[in-house]
């Protein structure tokens, strides 16, 4: 009886819901419905880097369009990754075979978005990256359904390592992550280090996640390397600093390098520990007028300031629907090939646009965390030093190893 | 230079030291799952939470009512120990005559609704509780830097864990315990109040729980997830040891700690499976585990 009226209830439903796409006007709107998949940790290490708050951001960016575009109502699905590869792969297959989804955002740890995106890309799908940082998702691993957003590990390199070297910090012991985003980074940090004229002395690869840096922070000191890189993130980050703070590393004369070190991270160690460390970010709040306005109204509703990658999630879903609006098709590769064909400029992104690799390429911004007494508040917490021009930030096609690009 | 096995005997030496202070953390904690395994045959998982109640009753009690570092150290335990003993009286007891399974299950979901509620309010960077200002500073050892704050947190567990193995086996209070344990309705017609010992014993062991907590708040970032990582190694210290083991979870914990420490020198990515490796081989050779009785 029940399965009768769950079968009765269904044909009418399908019946209903196939009346309404061919009666509809949007009928290039797949399902009548924009329909957008957001997966992140919402709950682990990197929860406070992206999580619910880049569901926020992404939530404003869709009321921003009026919470529709091409006349089609825009509809918001979220799963935890747990930052586990299995868990983000099936969470994402789920989506694109049951629920149609036409856009996955958010996708945070590496190694998670090198398995999800591998399911988006068998299924024709799209997906925007804007947490992870392993430079190989628009390299070794670039499909044609991806996009990657915010930052990589490159220009993590690029601006820190290479400032670092140049003030003369020549020695270097690499305290890395070990999965995929920290073996991609500590290779473009060592090679970068290599190019500027200074050397790797040695390298231990702990466990991702670590609680307890201090095994790890007595072999970088006893290594006798001028400068200590983190090749790790979130909280590996935060306990490693802390650490290396418990065992005097600065005061001994060694000095941290924090490659990939998000405004929470700094916020949760607090200026006391952080002051003065160099950091690469692809945005920050406080930059100028325009970044304060959008990052007020965020804070108005999440009570705390955005990161870049949750400002990324905003600015890209924007350029998204946006793209989507103009088009009146939600289709993965016209839509693909849209949002490549614009440049990318707002609050977020200057001197931004897509490549062929899916990289979004813009200005980058090397920054250093101000001391307690130049601190006016609770978030005021970089200053910017130097902006790394969208051009020489990134990896330059020309040594891409991206099937895409034609070398 | 004297080198071990190609790491020169500064760095060894420096390693076994911060093993055998990781070490102290795993030892209280398995000493408090021993305790409770051991009285009540609860596999408690609510264990790894009661910790990380302890280090955010440190940091809320800092933070809102003023308790500095040495109250807490007192203060903290006694809360989270009074919170067990109000779990135990409302919620553990009703299923005390059921399979072990259901009280797993059951401090299983009471850890996740900690850990969910806390995530909730706080987020997971955790927040930063200051070294007290007679424990800051450290002393050059001449193989390492040995910070002060960890000197006393290896002195103070030593201490609590090793006054609790003596309660337990050397005191009339243990014995009334032991025996509770053993054959209740006998010491119930003696006129002991064992339900009373029940309650009692499961508040003091997930005390020890929030100790550990108080002790690593100044260490680790206080953040909601900070037990549950920690809380798999020392059930994997628990299984090595014995389960219900009191002396055997101190010394295992401590001897993983060293051997987790040297796994962290010659191949740091094993650091994290080492542990589990250890329990296989116990499992396979031993199964009642180093220090436990034969099955």
């Amino acid at each position: 009886m029940t399965f009768m009226k769950k079968t009765l209830a269904s044909s009418i439903a399908i019946a209903a819901a196939t009346a309404l796409v061919a009666t509809s006007a949007q009928a290039e709107i797949s399902d009548g419905e924009v329909r957008i998949g957001y997966l992140a940790d919402m709950s682990g290490t990197y929860r406070d880097l992206a999580g619910p708050g880049g569901l926020e951001a992404l939530r404003m960016a869709i009321e921003d369009v009026g919470g529709e575009v091409a006349g089609a109502p825009i509809e918001v699905f979220s799963a935890d990754d747990r930052n586990s590869a299995d868990v983000g792969a099936n969470t994402v297959r789920e989506w694109i075979d049951t629920r149609n989804v036409d856009l996955v955002a958010g996708l945070v740890a590496s190694s998670v978005v090198i398995a999800a995106t591998r399911v988006i890309a068998e299924n024709d799908g799209l997906g925007i990256v804007s947490g992870a940082a392993a430079s190989s998702i628009t390299d070794e691993h670039c499909t044609p359904n991806h996009i990657h957003w915010v930052y990589d590990t490159y220009p993590l390199a690029n601006g820190t390592a290479r400032a670092i070297v140049e003030q003369g910090g020549d020695s270097w012991f690499m305290l890395t992550a070990d999965y995929a985003f920290g073996h991609a980074l500590e290779g473009d940090v060592t090679s970068v280090v290599e190019e500027s004229g200074g050397e790797v002395i040695g390298r231990v690869r702990h466990p991702f996640p670590t609680d307890d840096f201090s095994s790890y922070i007595l072999q970088a000191q006893s290594s006798g390397a001028g400068i200590i890189g983190l090749a790790n993130a979130g909280a590996d980050t935060v306990n490693a600093i802390n650490t290396a703070s418990q065992f005097g590393v600065v005061e001994a004369g060694q000095q941290l390098a924090g490659l990939l070190v998000f405004l929470n991270d700094v916020h949760a160690m607090g200026l006391e520990t952080t002051q003065g460390l160099l950091l690469t970010t692809g945005w920050y709040w406080d930059m100028d007028d325009e970044s304060r306005e959008w990052a007020e109204r965020y804070y108005e509703r999440v009570g705390r300031m955005p990161t870049m990658v949750q400002a990324g999630i905003y600015s890209s879903t924007l350029h998204y629907l946006n793209t989507v609006d103009e088009q009146g098709t939600d289709d993965p590769e016209i839509i693909r090939a849209a949002m490549a064909e614009k440049p990318v400029e707002d609050f977020f992104s200057r001197n931004g646009y897509i490549r062929e690799d899916g990289r979004m390429v813009h200005d980058m911004y090397l920054a250093r965390v101000k001391t307690p007494e130049e601190s006016s508040g609770e978030w005021d917490l970089y200053e910017i030093l130097a902006t790394i021009p969208a051009e020489e930030a990134y990896r330059p096609l020309s040594e891409s190893q991206c099937h895409l690009v034609q070398n | 230079m004297t080198m071990i096995f190609g790491v020169p005997l500064a760095v060894f030496m420096g390693q076994l030291l911060l093993g055998l202070i990781n070490g102290a953390f795993y030892a209280l904690l398995s000493l408090g799952l021993a305790v409770i395994f051991g009285l009540l045959k609860i596999v408690n998982f609510a264990h790894g939470a009661m910790y990380m109640l302890g280090a955010f009753a440190t940091l809320l009690g800092m933070r809102y009512l003023g308790i500095n570092y040495w109250a807490a150290l007192l203060l903290a335990p006694l809360f989270v120990g009074l919170l067990g003993m109000v779990i135990e009286r409302l919620l553990l007891r009703r299923i005390g005559h059921l399979d072990h399974l259901y009280g797993l299950l059951l401090t299983f979901g009471l850890a996740l609704i900690f850990e969910g509620s806390l995530v909730n309010f706080f987020g997971v960077s955790g927040a930063r509780y200051p070294t007290p200002d007679a424990l800051q500073g450290g002393y050059q050892l001449g193989f390492m830097f040995l910070p002060i704050y960890r000197a006393w947190v290896l002195l103070a567990a030593l201490v609590v864990c090793l006054g609790t193995w003596f309660i337990i086996e050397r005191t009339r209070l243990g014995a009334y315990l032991r025996a509770g344990t053993e054959n209740p309705a006998l010491m119930q017609s003696f006129g002991v109040n064992v339900p009373l010992l029940i309650t009692l014993t499961y508040g003091f062991g997930v005390a020890l729980a929030a100790f550990a907590g108080v002790l690593a708040a100044p260490l680790y970032p206080v953040s909601p997830t900070m037990g549950s990582n920690l809380l798999i190694v020392v059930f994997a210290v628990v299984v090595i040891g014995g389960m219900g083991s009191i002396l055997g979870a101190i010394l295992t914990g401590l001897g993983m700690g060293l051997i987790e420490g040297l796994t962290k020198v010659y191949y740091p990515e094993a650091a994290n499976t080492v542990i589990f490796l250890v329990m296989i081989l116990v499992l396979m050779l031993r199964p009642a585990g180093l220090f436990g009785k034969e099955a």
